[in-house]
């Protein structure tokens, strides 16, 4: 199995991050600003729930015949997560989570039409199906944060804010854990460094449309790779788990 | 109002006559200002409804049990914003913007469906609340798909579509609770308990005491009344709840072979109006989620009414 163990590391990772950050999104729902926005941010979240349960799907059929996809998504430790620190950013504000959302859609617009590329075909075809969602996710983050940073002088405040807040959460998209090293030896997976220049290309074209600054910091936090999460990790997992730990082994 | 009603083309056959033939009224037809008075009323208390029922099931979404739990439970929430969104268009054909009438609900002028005002505590509860409240708005909503106003009509259409999707939904998470071990069986008893009797005040008032009902059903508006709906969904409701072998908490419910159906006890109607009136466990939290949802989204709309304007300030000059 010892061939498997990089695979279903990344794997987990592509999967933590869809369930993660649709776990956020999904906090939305009932208070969005607006109801258009309500359900816009309902539809992303469950674009990713879906992309989340095709992967574990994946994982848990080369983890171990018993395994399944609530079982990985839900009865794993904090620290055997993989998701990004930036998805388990809390929503903030609703310029917080249109950054968090812009941040990582800039970087998954080049990521999937990668990995559909790869030597992993189950990989690929959720890769084909996640890019056509990449592009509708990335042009509503898009539109937003030039909505936010051009119309008021709040609102301009307060995305300026949130960029600069979520920024340091961006270099770990960028760094190579090494499932993702062992994935593009063996299975032509994307190198995540290669995916930069895109992601500035974009952020530079945006944030000029939008009149916001490019913060310039580069002290980065990393980690959730790797399993080294943040405080906000474990409320999440309390959360989320809770009906699967309280009531182990049932049918729902 | 009235003045621009009597400036429109009086149509050859009288508002009356045309209710009396089934003909439906579109935005641009004249009608009695009551009549137009009590759609929006309606309507926009039914679209209330549904943004506030937002509230007690957004409130499970972050704990579903499964993934595939939580997808649905978010494609249903989503289909009732939607829901929300269509009827406040339907609203708007009546002269009334989106705005004036969030400031009603948000005013406590106000009303919405006052099953929302319970609180959802387990997860049997998202299964109640598709079977039991689901299965109760689509017996008031389906007669809605030939009320008399055409564009109510056309939102309802598609409105029941959806609604009768979460109804099953809701009984097949009960379903899957009632064949599950004994914690789950008396979760599922224990949200049955707690939704039964709030389910059935979800028809209003008995007949005797219904304020508007007289007139809207002489205006086609609602097309039975508040006990004919209640007994039929008792009727409906009993053999589902056998067949997942859970009890209703009345002792009173029986068959009744001469009335060919059943029997029940009487419904709590102190407590129905206190929790009209905003006594119910959760008014206060309801109200405030979605007057707060609303305050904290104010600089969000702003910027994107600001942006547009700038938008098109920019391309008048290019166009001259």
């Amino acid at each position: 199995m010892s061939i498997g163990i990089e695979r279903v590391e990344y794997v987990l990772h592509l999967a933590d991050n869809a369930l993660i950050l649709g776990q956020r999104l999904g906090e939305w729902c009932g208070h969005g600003p607006v109801l258009e926005q309500d359900i816009a941010m309902t539809n992303i979240a469950l674009d990713y729930i879906g992309r989340a349960r095709m992967l574990y799907q994946y994982a848990a059929g080369i983890c171990s015949p018993e395994s399944t996809e609530d079982q990985l998504a839900f009865m794993r430790n904090e620290w055997e997560y993989r998701n990004l620190l930036l998805v388990e950013r809390p929503n903030g504000d609703f310029a917080h989570t249109v950054a968090r959302q812009f941040f990582l859609e800039a970087f998954q617009m080049d990521y999937f039409k990668a990995l559909q590329h790869s030597g992993d075909a189950t990989l690929s075809a959720i890769a084909e199906k996640s890019i056509k969602e990449t592009a509708y996710h990335f042009k509503w983050a898009s539109e937003w944060v030039i909505r936010l940073g051009d119309g008021t002088e709040i609102s301009h405040h307060r995305m300026q804010e949130a960029v600069d807040a979520l920024w340091p959460f961006t270099g770990e998209l960028f760094c190579e854990a090494p499932c993702e090293s062992w994935m593009r030896k063996s299975f032509d997976c994307p190198d995540p460094a290669a995916m930069r220049s895109g992601w500035s290309a974009r952020l530079q074209s945006v944030f000029a449309a939008a009149g916001l600054e490019i913060p310039t910091g580069n002290w980065m936090q990393e980690g959730g790779k790797t399993g080294r999460h943040t405080e906000h990790m474990g409320y999440i997992l309390a959360e989320m788990q809770y009906m699967q730990r309280a009531y182990p082994g049932m049918e729902w | 109002m009235d003045t621009e009603n009597m400036q429109k083309a009086m149509p050859t056959l009288s508002f009356e006559e045309r209710i009396e033939k089934d003909e439906k009224i579109e935005a641009r037809d004249w009608m009695p200002e009551e009549y137009r008075r009590t759609l929006i009323r309606q309507i926009s208390q039914h679209a209330h409804s549904e943004i506030v029922g937002m509230l007690p099931e957004g409130n499970w979404v972050t704990r579903a049990p499964s993934l595939k739990r939580k997808a649905i439970l978010l494609a249903k929430i989503q289909d009732e914003a939607g829901h929300g969104l269509y009827l406040y268009a339907a609203c708007e054909t009546l002269g009334v913007s989106r705005d004036d009438l969030l400031r009603e609900l948000h005013s406590g002028k106000a009303k919405y469906s006052s099953i929302f005002n319970y609180p959802a505590l387990t997860w049997a509860d998202m299964g109640a609340i598709g079977w039991l409240v689901d299965g109760a708005a689509i017996m008031n909503q389906i007669p809605l798909c030939r009320t008399s106003y055409g564009p109510y009509v056309r939102a309802m259409v598609r409105i029941c579509k959806e609604e009768s999707f979460h109804q099953r939904q809701g009984y097949e998470i009960m379903l899957t609770l009632s064949r599950g071990t004994e914690v789950q069986r008396n979760m599922a008893q224990d949200a049955l308990n707690r939704w039964w009797w709030p389910s059935l005040m979800m028809f209003g008032p008995g007949d005797s005491d219904s304020v508007h009902s007289l007139q809207n059903l002489r205006w086609k508006i609602k097309r039975f009344s508040n006990d004919e709906l209640r007994q039929r969904f008792v009727d409906m409701t009993v053999p589902q709840a056998d067949l997942l072998g859970l009890k209703i908490p009345d002792p009173r419910l029986c068959w009744n072979p001469e009335r060919n159906h059943y029997d029940f006890g009487p419904i709590d109607w102190d407590e129905f109006w206190n929790v009209v009136k905003g006594n119910g466990p959760c008014n206060r939290e309801r109200l405030s989620d979605r007057v707060a949802a609303y305050e904290n989204g104010a600089w969000v709309r702003d910027a994107a009414i600001a942006h547009a304007q700038k938008q098109r300030s920019k391309q008048v000059p290019a166009a001259s």
